[in-house]
């Protein structure tokens, strides 16, 4: 009989490991299991290790740009290896502390391929089947391959690279942002499917680091997500950088050769075009693992490949739970880890309720960032919200001028009625560790004035958010 | 700046006076200290006293008018160099007051709660007026700290802004909104929500912030407007010097308590019937039964009956002689029982539990010494089940055992009565024309008159006594 557990994790991604540390919080025996790295792809894969890459990227851009402060930088060059080397080595040393927060909290970590044999019955817990792993070594101190039973076993086993047919990736020219990650060799050009946050990042990586880059978006805005006039600022600020985009354009057919890609593209327009790359990176979204976990025997309902919850992480199987990207987009690391404390919290019997998901923000790390949370103006009007739309931009504030980032905007969107903050949208230097303001505003429960009201510190960028709160009721000072 | 002069308060408690007189008129020079009004309440009369100089622009509450909030503006003065022609209620204030105004016309005790804040003070920080107290029997409060006080007779409301601004939109009152925010902070949701379950007036705000869901027949029966919710904490706090007290947080079953029977003391109107009972006709038959216990296999008495099991029994058995007292009230009738169902209070630590002894009627006095032997035991570990100690028709409250002689007991609702039993003692009695001394028990009964008139009450323990005096009949 091995250990019985009060809460068992599959999947250790940021969803997985925040869940498992907020459940032994609560005092629970609570165990995670994963198959290749603590910390899952938004550490190892994901989120981390390409702002690693682009912190690189803005370096070189900065020296290569020298001279606008007064500085100089003679024969600027890069080295790909070094520069993949310190990504990866960032993503080290943060799944070696995901390892000792686990540890220090006591839960246990199981390595290897988990699958659910039975939920909770009664008195009688479920079960959990271990297979062993080859993807990866165990860390220090994990439990291996075995049968486990747990009270509540939470399904957090994440997505991966959604794959178009006919356009798989092959690891040599068509990548995922797995190998999108690890370059031997920058490539000479790019195509990137995909004009999400993932294919935007890596698009504005390589032309910082001076590849050809064209963007195939099948939508006719590029961050299909994001608000029009961001996106449409943002579009125009990667064109100047040379980026080539094409929306409303579709890749209808790959062709590899022996050093190159040539895709065949169908723009809006009808016109059809060939375009040859060296690489070929898919990022067209992300699909939920869902699949080997025993969820089809169980009679877990899932809809259109994403398990099905209440919004507090229950399935429709007692005992069952799922949070993060299987359970739903947004498929966020932020949203996954929010949902696996509400999950818990509501096993724990404390009073939870669902994510709010119009609250929940999003960043993009592309030259210039992108950041937003809740509606969009045009998202706002197709719910029939009566709008007060404010713009401030950053050629309007001190500190981006000194800075010397005079190109950005940062948009706000309220119900006229309320006063409440419905959205809020930016683009520019920094505007990812600007959003946050907004978000917690969004969650008090701000009207205008209580944004109007708060002192913003001066000389910041975050100025500018007050100045868009200002411009939306006809107060804006300095425009 | 114009100065603005608002209701005030006499008390911490008071919500509204009456205008009753205005001894300035508009136009008239007034400076500091000059009486300008008078203020009625059903206590006291006070005299609103300017603080500024000035020259009396505006009278906005007309003499003679009932019932005016407090913090409602009710004149404005016209600062030296002002044309009091053209004034205006002040700046911020000025505002904000006719708003409040408006409010408590639609909804009478909800002014109080959210606006008043920023009207205490004027502009400058000032108090705006001040109260002379004739007579206060609450104790005077020193001139100017009233207002503050005041703010807010049902506490404050925590409430986001966007909740806020909502609930004003929407007229939705959110004193009587539940709020399931963090910490139980009002939020947008809770304000949709209360408007789409037409929450958007509440009869008693104070009471509906307490228990906007209390399953409790009551709240319809209750007088128009609600009774007070008593003083604030902040209120309490300022009779007593800061450190003369420890601040002991509230449990679960302290809140109930409070609730429940501040609500039967109001809602449910009490007479009270005291009867002595002779005990030594009891207390025979009571060592008889008891000698005559059989053993256990331990060894110990199969039961050993105690005073109270008898008053329970009695109660029980009075309840089904009386059919018409053997009924609570409910809203717009009268349920009236079949069986008798008995409440006992068991104190514990921290307060008290009163289970309940169904069919007491029916069942033998061992019976009950065993179930009120099982019951008082899981009451001291909180152990009773909810059903345990829900319904019953009246209870037992019996403190003789800390030789109380006679007192009252408030009932608990839903049921229509409650017997404060007091201690056993020899008394000296005039039996046949002489003295005699006999054993006594004093009890009183409290009881609903909604449901039971005193008549139908005076039957009830009057039966009680008869069964506890001829005890006999208890065992057939």
């Amino acid at each position: 009989m091995s250990d019985t557990y009060d809460i068992l994790i599959i999947g250790a991604g940021p969803g997985g490991y925040v869940t498992a540390i907020r459940a032994a919080q609560l005092g629970y025996k609570t165990a995670v299991v994963d198959r290749e790295h603590l910390g899952g792809i938004c550490l190892n894969w994901g989120c981390i290790p390409t702002k690693a890459l682009l912190r690189s990227a803005e370096i070189y851009h900065y020296m290569q740009h020298a001279s606008d402060y007064g500085l100089s930088a003679k024969e600027v060059s890069f080295d790909t290896a070094a520069i993949v080397k310190r990504s990866r080595g960032v993503s080290g040393r943060l799944n070696g502390g995901v390892g000792m927060l686990l540890k220090k909290n006591k839960v246990d970590v199981i390595w290897g391929e988990a699958a659910v044999d039975s939920v909770a019955k009664g008195n009688q817990p479920g079960q959990v089947t271990v297979k062993e792993s080859k993807r990866a070594e165990p860390p220090k101190g994990a439990k291996g391959a075995g049968t486990y039973q747990a009270k509540h076993i939470i399904v957090a086993t994440g997505a991966r690279p959604r794959a178009i047919p006919g356009i798989e990736p092959d690891k040599k020219q068509i990548w995922t942002y797995y190998e999108a990650m690890v370059p031997e060799t920058m490539p000479k050009s790019l195509l990137v499917m995909g004009s999400g946050a993932i294919g935007i990042e890596f698009a504005s990586f390589y032309r910082t680091m001076g590849a050809e880059v064209t963007v195939v978006e099948l939508l006719p805005q590029i961050l299909p997500v994001e608000d029009g006039e961001i996106a449409g600022i943002a579009r125009k600020r990667f064109e100047k950088q040379g980026i080539k985009i094409l929306t409303g354009a579709k890749v209808t057919k790959v062709e590899k050769g022996a050093d190159s890609v040539t895709a065949t593209i169908e723009g809006g327009d009808g016109k059809t075009q060939q375009i040859t790359a060296e690489k070929l990176i898919s990022a067209v979204g992300v699909v939920g693992n869902i699949e080997n976990i025993g969820l089809e025997k169980l009679g877990v309902k899932i809809d259109r490949g994403i398990v099905v919850t209440d919004g507090l992480g229950r399935t429709n199987v007692p005992g069952l739970y799922a949070i993060g990207d299987v359970a739903g987009p947004p498929m966020l690391a932020h949203k996954a880890e929010h949902e696996g404390v509400i999950c818990v919290e509501t096993i724990k019997g404390l009073d939870t309720h669902p994510m709010d998901k119009a609250k929940i923000p999003g960043c993009t790390y592309c030259q210039p960032q992108i950041a937003s949370v809740g509606l969009t103006e045009a998202k706002a009007k197709e719910l029939g919200f009566a709008v007060k739309v404010g713009r401030f931009p950053f050629a309007g504030n001190g500190k981006a001028i000194a800075l010397g980032e005079p190109d950005g905007l940062v948009k706000t969107v309220f119900d006229a009625k309320t006063g409440q903050l419905l959205g809020a949208h930016m683009v520019g230097a920094e505007v990812t560790e600007l959003i946050q303001g907004y978000v917690v505003a969004m969650n008090l429960e701000s009207t205008e004035e209580e944004l109007m009201h708060t002192v913003f510190p001066h000389p910041t960028l975050s100025e500018m958010m007050h100045e868009s709160v200002l411009d939306a009721y006809g107060k804006v000072i300095h425009t | 700046m114009p100065i603005n002069v608002l209701m005030p308060a006499l008390s911490p408690t008071m919500e509204k006076g009456n205008l009753a007189k205005w001894l300035k008129k508009e136009g008239d020079a007034v400076k500091s200290g000059d009486v300008l009004a008078e203020i009625e309440t059903d206590k006291a009369t006070m005299e609103v006293e300017a603080i500024d100089e000035g020259v009396l622009a505006k009278i906005v509450v007309p003499e003679g008018t009932a019932d005016v909030p407090v913090n409602d503006l009710i004149a404005v003065i016209a600062a030296e160099g002002e044309d009091p022609s053209s004034v205006q209620a002040a700046g911020g204030g000025g505002k904000a007051a006719p708003e409040a105004k408006a409010e408590a016309k639609s909804e009478p005790t909800s002014a109080a709660a959210p606006a008043p804040a920023d009207q205490n003070t004027t502009p400058g920080g000032g108090h705006m007026s001040y109260e002379r107290v004739n007579e206060a029997p609450e104790g005077a409060q020193p001139g100017g700290t009233a207002p503050q006080q005041q703010a807010g007779a049902g506490g404050r409301v925590f409430a986001s802004p966007l909740a806020r601004r909502i609930a004003k939109q929407e007229g939705v009152d959110l004193a009587a909104v539940e709020g399931s925010g963090p910490h139980g902070r009002i939020i947008a949701r809770d304000v949709q929500a209360a408007k789409a379950s037409g929450g958007t007036k509440a009869p008693a705000p104070q009471a509906a912030a307490e228990a906007p869901k209390a399953a409790a027949p009551a709240p319809k029966a209750a007088p128009a407007g609600g009774a007070p919710a008593g003083l604030t904490l902040d209120q309490v706090r300022g009779f007593y010097a800061k450190d003369s007290y420890e601040e002991v947080p509230l449990d679960g079953m302290r809140k109930t308590i409070a609730k429940r029977l501040t609500e039967a003391m109001q809602v449910a109107p009490h007479f009270y019937l005291t009867v002595d009972c002779e005990l030594d006709a009891l207390m025979k038959l009571r060592e008889t039964l008891n000698a005559s216990a059989g053993k256990d296999k331990d060894g110990k008495p199969a039961f050993k009956l105690s005073v109270n099991d008898f008053v329970i029994k009695a109660m029980g058995l009075a309840l089904t002689r009386v059919p018409a007292a053997n009924a609570v009230w409910a809203e717009d009738r009268v349920l009236r029982f079949k069986q008798a169902e008995v409440g006992v209070a068991v104190a514990i630590d921290g307060g008290l539990f009163t289970p309940v002894i169904r069919r007491a009627d029916e069942k033998t006095l061992s019976t009950i010494s065993k179930e009120m032997k099982d019951f008082a035991a899981r009451a001291r570990a909180k152990k009773l089940k909810p059903e345990e100690y829900q319904g019953g028709v009246t209870s037992v409250s019996n403190l003789g055992m800390f030789g109380i002689k006679h007192f009252t007991a408030v009932i608990n609702p839903p049921q229509s009565s409650i017997l404060a039993v007091g201690a056993g003692e020899k008394r000296v009695v005039v039996k046949d024309g002489a003295p005699a001394v006999v054993q006594v028990m004093t009890c009183t009964l409290s009881c609903d008159h909604r449901v039971l008139d005193g008549a139908l009450g005076a039957e009830l323990i009057a039966a009680f006594k008869g069964l506890i005096e001829n005890p006999m009949g208890m065992l057939v």
